[in-house]
Parts: C-alpha cells; sequence; structure tokens
C-alpha cells in the first residue's frame, strides 16, 4: 500500500467511514434518550458530550469520505514482521476470528483450560505451523500452568467448565 | 531536602528482596517483548494489568517501571540488529545502528547504545525526581478550569502534532472518547451507551480496551501481513566498546539526553523529533572530528546520540504523568491504568497523596536503569536468539495471553467479545493508518475532561465564564490556539511546511501532492 501511486484510491477506506458514522449515530440516538440535566448548575447535562462527539464522528467522516477520492491514503503500519506490500491474507483473519468466536462460546461451558488449549493450538496451527500435535501440547501447557498461576498465584478463579472437580 | 528524604525512603522500599526480584522480572520480561517483533512496553504493560489485582501496588509499579525502560532497550536492540524499528522512537537508530552491524560492529554499536540508554536514563530520572514534585506543587495551587484547560491541552497535541495525518489522529481521538461515553453518567446517573447491558455501567474496562488494541489488534494484522520469509539476524558476540568508541560516545549521550527530556516532558513532545533532531545534531559536529564520511556507513555517533534522546524523553514522559496525571505516551497511558485500578486517582495530587508509591516508582526507575545495564550487556547474544522465535508461537502466545488478561478482569465472556471487538477495531486501525495514541488518550481523558468540565461548571455556579477566570487557563488556551494555528500559518507563509518536518511524515506530503 505504501509504494502504490498516490493515484491509486484506496477504497477500503469508506469501511473506516462507515464505522465513523454508525458508532456517531449510535451515540446520537442514545443520548437522545437520556433525561436533560436536572439543575441550572450543570448547564452541559448528561447529553452534550454523546451529541457532540457523535456529531463531530459523522462530520469527520464526512472529510475522510471526501478526503479518499482525492488520494488520500493511511498509511498501514509496518513493523518487523508485517510486509504490507504484500496483499492482505484475510482468510487467515477470518479463521483466527472465527476461533475467537468459538473460544467465547466454549470458555464458561468448557472451561479456559480446554479453549485456551485450543486457542493457543488453533492459533499457532492457523498462523502456519504445521507440528499439529505439539501446538495443542504447547496450549494445555499454557492452560493448565495460566488456570493454576491465576488460581493460587492472583486469587482469580478462572473458569473451570467441565474439568471442575478434576483440576 | 524533603524530596531527597522520600527518594532514600523510596530505595528502601524499591530495594526489599521481594521488590528486587519484581525489578528483575520487569526488565528481563521488559527487554524480551521490545526484542520480540509485534510486542512492545504499553502491550507488556497491559497484558501484565491483572497482576495490579492480587499484588501490592510498589512491587507492581517496580515491575512496570523495568518494564519501561526495558522496552525502549530491547527496541534499539531490533532496530540495531534486524534493521526492522519496532517503534518510530527506534526509527532513526536503525539507520546508522544496522549500517555498524553490517560492517561487523554489532557489539560496539549495542554497547553505546546499552550505556547511552543508561546514562540518559540516569539523568533523566534525576531530573524527574527534581521537577516533578515541583510542578505537582504549582499544579495542586490549580484550580478545576486550569486544570481542564490543561487535559484539552494534551488531549489537542497528542492528536494534532503526533503522526502524519492530523485527520487520522482526529479520527481515533473521537472514536476513543466515544468509548470513554460508555457507562454511567456520573452526575444524573443513567446508563449511556450501555445497549442496556449492566455489566457495562461502569464503562468499559481499561484493560480490555488496551489489550485489545495494542495485543489483539495487532496479532490480527500481523496475521494478514506474515512475512513468510524471515529475517535475517545478524550473530553477536558480547557487546564491547575499545577506548575510541568511548571518546566518540559521551558526548553524544549527553546531547541525546538534553534533546530528550524536554521533549518526552511536553505533552506533544514524544520520541521522534528528538531523536532525529540529536541525528541530525551528530552529523553536523561529526564534521569537526572528521567522522562525518562515517554517517550513512555506520557512525557511532549516530547510535549514541538518538538512542539517548529516546531513552530520555521517556523519562521526560513520566513527568506529565506523575505530576499532572496527564499520560503522553502508551506505556505511560497503560501504566496510568494500572493506578486507577489500584483506586489511586492521577493527578496533580498524587506526590501529596501517594509520595511513598511515587517516590518507590522514581527509585526503582534508577534501579531498573542499573539493572538493565548489568544484565543486558552479558545478555545480548541471548536476545539476539529471541528474534529467531517462531512467528506463529509468538503470536498464538500473544492471542492466549491477552485472552488470559481480558478475562481474569472480571472473568466474564462479556469481556472476550469486547476484546474480539476492540480487537478488530485495532485491525482496522493499523490497516488504515490510524494511530492509536489518540485513541488511547482519548479514552482516558475523555471521561475525565468531562466531569471535570461538569464539576467547574457546577463550582462556577453554571456560568460558562468561570471556566476563564484562572490565568493559567487562559495561557493554556493560548497555546493551545498557537498550536493549532501556527501549522496553517507557516503552510500560508511558506507552503513548505514538509521541510521544516524532514522526518519520514510522507504520508503528509504525499496527500499534498494528490490534491495538487
Amino acid at each position: 500500500m505504501t509504494n502504490l501511486p498516490s493515484k491509486t484510491i484506496d477504497k477500503a477506506q469508506y469501511i473506516v467511514c462507515v464505522v465513523l458514522v454508525v458508532v456517531g449515530a449510535f451515540l446520537i440516538y442514545d443520548a437522545l434518550s437520556l433525561e436533560a440535566g436536572f439543575a441550572k448548575v450543570d448547564p452541559v447535562g448528561p447529553k452534550i458530550f454523546p451529541i457532540a462527539i457523535g456529531s463531530i464522528l459523522i462530520v469527520l467522516a464526512v472529510v475522510l469520505a471526501i478526503a479518499i477520492p482525492r488520494g488520500s491514503i493511511g498509511e498501514a503500519d509496518a513493523g518487523e514482521d508485517v510486509d504490507p506490500n504484500t496483499p492482505g491474507d484475510w482468510r487467515t483473519v477470518g479463521l483466527l476470528v472465527g476461533l475467537f468466536v468459538a473460544v467465547i462460546v466454549l470458555v464458561n461451558p468448557l472451561g479456559w483450560v480446554i479453549a485456551g488449549t485450543l486457542l493457543f493450538g488453533g492459533a499457532a496451527t492457523i498462523l502456519g505451523n504445521r507440528h499439529y500435535i505439539r501446538n495443542i501440547v504447547i496450549g494445555a501447557a499454557l492452560a493448565v500452568a495460566s488456570f493454576y498461576a491465576f488460581y493460587s498465584g492472583l486469587g482469580i478463579p478462572l473458569p473451570a467448565g467441565i474439568l471442575d472437580g478434576i483440576l | 531536602m524533603d524530596n531527597l528524604n522520600w527518594l532514600l525512603q523510596g530505595f528502601e522500599q524499591a530495594a526489599t528482596p521481594t521488590n528486587l526480584m519484581y525489578a528483575v522480572i520487569g526488565v528481563l520480561l521488559g527487554t524480551a517483548v521490545g526484542v520480540l517483533p509485534g510486542i512492545g512496553p504499553a502491550m507488556t504493560v497491559a497484558l501484565l494489568l491483572p497482576v495490579t489485582y492480587n499484588v501490592s501496588p510498589s512491587a507492581a509499579f517496580i515491575m512496570f517501571a523495568g518494564i519501561f525502560y526495558g522496552g525502549m532497550y530491547g527496541g534499539s536492540t531490533t532496530s540495531i540488529l534486524l534493521n526492522t524499528p519496532g517503534e518510530s522512537s527506534s526509527v532513526i537508530t536503525a539507520i546508522e545502528g544496522n549500517k555498524m552491524a553490517k560492517a561487523g560492529r554489532a557489539a560496539q554499536a549495542l554497547a553505546t547504545a546499552a550505556i547511552g540508554s543508561f546514562v540518559a536514563g540516569a539523568i533523566g530520572t534525576a531530573l524527574l525526581a527534581a521537577f516533578a514534585p515541583a510542578i505537582s506543587r504549582f499544579a495542586v495551587t490549580l484550580g478545576a478550569p486550569s486544570y481542564l484547560a490543561i487535559m484539552l491541552f494534551a488531549l489537542v497535541a497528542v492528536t494534532a502534532v503526533l503522526g502524519a495525518s492530523k485527520l487520522r489522529g482526529a479520527i481515533s481521538l473521537f472514536l476513543g472518547l466515544a468509548i470513554g461515553i460508555v457507562g454511567i453518567d456520573f452526575l444524573t446517573g443513567q446508563p449511556r451507551a450501555t445497549f442496556g447491558l449492566p455489566q457495562l455501567s461502569d464503562g468499559i474496562d481499561i484493560v480490555v480496551i488496551a489489550v485489545a488494541i495494542f495485543a489483539v489488534g495487532e496479532a490480527l494484522w500481523v496475521a494478514a501481513h506474515l512475512r513468510r520469509r524471515p529475517s535475517d539476524v545478524i550473530p553477536v558476540g558480547r557487546p564491547w566498546m575499545g577506548r575510541d568508541d568511548w571518546r566518540r560516545s559521551w558526548k553524544p549521550w549527553l546531547r541525546g539526553t538534553a534533546f530528550g527530556f524536554p521533549f518526552g516532558a511536553l505533552p506533544a513532545g514524544g520520541a521522534e523529533l528528538p531523536t532525529f533532531l540529536s541525528y541530525i545534531t551528530e552529523k553536523r559536529l561529526a564534521k569537526r572530528s572528521g567522522h562525518d564520511a562515517e554517517f550513512g556507513k555506520g557512525a557511532i555517533e549516530g547510535v549514541a546520540g538518538p538512542e539517548a534522546a529516546n531513552n530520555a524523553s521517556a523519562a521526560g514522559t513520566l513527568v506529565p504523568m506523575l505530576s499532572l496525571g496527564l499520560p503522553t505516551n502508551a506505556t505511560a497511558a497503560v501504566m496510568l491504568t494500572a493506578f486507577v485500578s489500584y483506586g489511586i486517582q492521577p493527578g496533580p495530587t498524587l506526590f501529596e497523596k501517594e509520595p511513598l508509591l511515587i517516590w518507590t516508582l522514581i527509585a526503582s526507575l534508577f534501579i531498573g536503569n542499573l539493572m538493565l545495564l548489568v544484565l543486558n550487556l552479558p545478555l545480548a547474544p541471548l536476545w539476539a536468539k529471541l528474534l529467531r522465535t517462531p512467528r506463529p508461537y509468538l503470536y498464538a502466545g500473544i492471542l492466549f495471553f491477552a485472552t488470559l488478561g481480558a478475562l481474569a478482569v472480571n472473568v466474564q465472556a462479556l469481556d472476550l467479545a469486547l476484546l474480539l471487538v476492540f480487537g478488530l477495531l485495532g485491525l482496522m486501525m493499523r490497516r488504515f493508518g490510524l494511530p492509536v495514541l489518540p485513541l488511547i488518550i482519548g479514552v482516558i481523558l475523555g471521561p475525565r475532561i468531562e466531569r471535570q468540565l461538569r464539576q467547574a461548571l457546577q463550582l462556577g455556579g453554571g456560568d460558562w465564564g468561570s471556566l476563564f477566570t484562572e490565568p493559567v487557563a487562559i495561557v493554556v488556551y493560548v497555546l493551545m490556539a498557537i498550536l493549532l494555528l501556527t501549522p496553517l500559518v507557516l503552510r500560508l507563509m511558506h507552503r513548505s511546511e514538509e521541510t521544516l518536518l524532514v522526518v519520514e511524515d510522507d504520508t503528509d506530503q504525499k496527500e499534498k501532492a494528490a490534491q495538487v
């Protein structure tokens, strides 16, 4: 993205506009349902901040929407392991998000140990490591170790799930 | 001399065996994550925030202090050995540092970076100890209107001055402010933007936001663009410097420190400008000593100066954080949330209310700084090996610990869902070049600004004019106007503002070029 000639228009940026409008509109809608401030000494009241922030978000969305066709591009983050010039591998991202959703759903019924194992093993596999067994074993070791570290070390009981009683 | 007394007490607190152990953990962890690609000190402190639930405040802050300085040091190792700076502040170090490493002088480059960081860190921390209490004493005399003005100034400064695109900085900032709205309105007790979820009435936990934006967002972004070919790491032995290297390094260290600290202490200083200034100064001065031909081929001055500037600026950012409660870089912002999770209100009263804790933190900055030097010189070959960590494990590990950290906050699955949502936001921000810092600052300062504004108005009987009664407030508003208007005026006068900032801020230029 960084090396493209500046005439290229990065149309995906309209996603940012949409996010800004949605967040802004929600803030305004939500603020309108609030009761106004009750006292003269609080001229700001609970509404003004969300309404102002929401409106500015929408204004920024419009400004960005005008700037995009004129060739305004945000420079994608570079980094040690990031090669912004390659086309995005959105399949990997999608798989990771799917895995994450599974973990969110499963963490309470199955418990942290199983969900954590799944998360680490799954993520390492999705990111391209083909040693499936080793991925799962490392994940399980991390999950069990963190479960006990949080339980006895920090006094935070992570959900034990179906392994309750065994752990 | 009262401060000196407090500082000694701070050392007493920090030097207990347990706390020293935390310092060692912090320093090692900080360096490791600074070296590892993808994780920076801000993300590490964010991932470690759960320890604040069970570890004493002084131990936690000692560890964070170690991470703070360790992360800076680790970043320079990556720049020198890999030529891929993890943070914008070590971009300049990579210019000469990597050239030195390629010329077989990696050991000297690492040594001058480490010793320079130590010198700058020690001087910077001493200046912090000298100035922060005085500033805080002054700040407590200020009323709500002045404090409101200062917070607004920090917000404007971070957004408008740092970063390449002001539009994108503003977008980040207002997204952060929007996130800050979520929760119960403190004056009228009504839930705002909570989607009717009672779990959100206290607002979205800052730990979840920080971990999501820094860790999950980064991991997802890397997943989309993972380099398939591994980078070349230049092998290195134990860092050392010859007599000539010392002779050429000590002045750049001191000059770098002089550049770095004031910039760090300013709300919009950052580390990019001082490292760059230090670099061009050294380049210019090298003409006198006849070393200027080496610049561009690996001049030791070009590593020593910027690296010292970087560390001194890191120490400088702690001045507004401890004396005013204003975070101006990402790590300071996350450390500030640690104060909040201990129920300590950050702000000008910190030195009065929690003197022992603050002085322990300052003392542990000295200790951590020294430890870094002692541990890191012999450990450098080990850190270089760390650069070869298989990437799938590294990023799977980041996701794992991010989830663990977010889950530990309240042990509820909702936080994990928020983690994913904000992680995707972080991904979007990286993809479209939206800077992360304004968002975090917005989340932290937004609610405090609203509270301060409404409290100031309450004290002033609801009269808007009461906001402009204090001289300090007026001065700050004037400064803010100057800050916002200067680039505009410069642009009108020269139409070549970019010649003033030759740093790699080329997006702005590209934008302008595209508009012509």
